[in-house]
């Protein structure tokens, strides 16, 4: 069975089911988006990580938007997962939206998938990873460290381990190579 | 005398100024032992190597611990801001920090209270912010990759994730994306653009390219980048002018991952021990020391 199924479709990461009602959800730092992120996409709600308006950037800034019609109960569940937004928002202009396109390069023996400034590089043969380069928040140099020499499939996910927007990029290109490996 | 700014991966670390050493493949700053892999160790690791074949003075560390929850960064801002102005450094090379916007602002500030105002090398997490900030043009160089570029040239991305797609990352389109990071202020005074042909530009025009040697294999491995920063901080700081510093560093950076005879797998440390080597052959093609008052004393191996 072929590993790199280069031909199979890509999954669609855009969410149209949403109302035009729409707020952000501002936490106190990227980790905590990043885990937000992860709760309420557990809990089936549409949600989209985006950049957050140019009056509340501070810096290195990601945001969550959702329908403004569930507040209540997304607001309840992150408090009671520990992780309250530091402020709810409606949103009344457009939002940057991350990257959702990848480059993939064949090496032969090896393949690597590029998101925005973040490469990952594996092994196509055992699945290793290889290699992890780009990037320039200070959790790039600690997930390579936790995922370098680990197989796609052991490694712990930049979604688990990492902090920022980079390790957030990071964790896109990850899960463009695991469906590359049809993982 | 250079200093270099940035993180390690390690949130024990602890916050250390100091000259840096490089013992075996590891750098050393006040008994703490950091592995060189990539990311600032790296950036440290590749300026030795350089300094110590010009035979110059070793780098000084500003490191901190973190592993991106910023705490390390905020202290390290804070000591910066502080520090600075009673500080003489020639060049600074800031590098794997959290970005934060008034954090930059305010270094910035203290570096407009140093005597000396030092040459101003901003690559990775503080490029980002520098960016950010809309204060790029107070830098001297930066050394973006083609991401990194397209990132530089969206006057609307606050940071590359949200580069816009019609910004295409491609290599035939880097004159365009300098030419457009120019037009919105959003570039160093020079840039060293890394990729398959390296590009070294300021506001005028591109000063020079380099794409030999052709390496595939360096663009996988992580801490490339960071090491072709080591390298330039090192030759401005030894007193070249930034285009030409820009110019050997990238030549000798490509040399260096030549020698090695990597692969997608090898790791940066592979490369930084054939800095050397590279730096001798293109010393000798370029005589760049012979041309250069201020290298007169330097006597290559």
């Amino acid at each position: 069975m072929p590993l790199f199924d280069f031909l199979k479709e890509k999954k669609s990461k855009t969410n149209d089911v949403m109302g035009s009602e729409q707020g952000i959800l501002v936490f106190e730092n990227t980790s905590e988006v990043i885990r937000a992120e992860g709760i309420l996409k557990a809990n089936g709600w549409d949600i989209r990580v985006m950049g957050p308006p140019p009056e509340i950037r501070s810096g290195c800034d990601l945001v969550i938007e959702f329908p403004l019609v569930e507040q209540l109960r997304i607001v309840r569940t992150l408090r009671e997962a520990k992780i309250p937004p530091l402020q709810v928002v409606p949103v009344n202009s457009p939002l940057l939206k991350p990257v959702d396109l990848f480059q993939v390069k064949d090496f032969g023996q090896y393949l690597m998938v590029r998101a925005a400034n973040m490469k990952v590089t594996i092994d196509k043969k055992s699945l290793i990873i290889v290699n992890i380069s780009g990037g320039g928040c200070p959790d790039v140099p600690y997930l390579a460290t936790q995922m370098v020499g680990k197989s796609l499939t052991e490694a712990p996910s930049p979604r688990e381990i990492g902090h920022t927007i980079c390790g957030y990029t990071l964790q896109l290109a990850y899960e463009e190579m695991r469906r590359l490996c049809s993982l | 005398m250079l200093a270099v700014v940035g993180t390690i991966p390690d949130s024990n670390f602890p916050l250390v100024t100091e000259e840096v050493t490089l013992e075996g493949s590891f750098i050393k700053i006040r008994d703490n032992l950091v592995a060189v892999n990539r990311g600032t160790a790296a950036l440290l690791a590749a300026a030795i190597k350089t300094f110590e074949f010009l035979n110059q003075p070793l780098p000084f560390g500003y490191l901190v611990g973190d592993i991106g929850l910023g705490q390390g960064s905020r202290r390290l801002y804070k000591l910066l801001t502080q520090e600075l102005p009673l500080r003489d450094f020639h060049t600074i090379a800031f590098h794997y920090m959290l970005p934060y916007v008034n954090r930059q602002n305010e270094v910035l500030l203290a570096v407009e209270k140093m005597a000396h105002r030092p040459v101003l090398i901003a690559d990775a997490g503080y490029m980002y912010v520098a960016k950010m900030s809309g204060q790029a043009s107070k830098y001297d160089l930066f050394t973006p990759d083609i991401g990194e570029l397209a990132f530089l040239a969206d006057e609307e991305a606050p940071h590359p994730i949200y580069t816009r797609g019609f910004i295409l990352h491609k290599e035939d389109k880097v004159p365009e994306l300098i030419s457009r990071a120019y037009a919105n202020n959003n570039a160093a005074r020079y840039l060293l653009v890394k990729g398959s042909t390296d590009y070294i530009a300021n506001r005028e025009d591109i000063l020079a390219t380099i794409d030999s040697p052709m390496v595939d294999a360096m663009e996988p491995i992580g801490g490339t980048g960071d090491i072709l920063t080591g390298i330039v901080a090192a030759l401005i700081n030894s007193g070249i002018d930034i285009s030409q510093a820009a110019i050997t560093a990238a030549r000798v950076n490509r040399l260096a991952g030549y020698y090695a005879m990597p692969t997608p797998a090898t790791q940066v440390i592979e490369i930084i021990e054939q800095i050397p080597r590279a730096l001798a052959e293109i010393m000798n093609t370029e005589r760049l020391f012979e041309t250069s008052p201020a290298k007169k004393h330097i006597e290559p191996e």
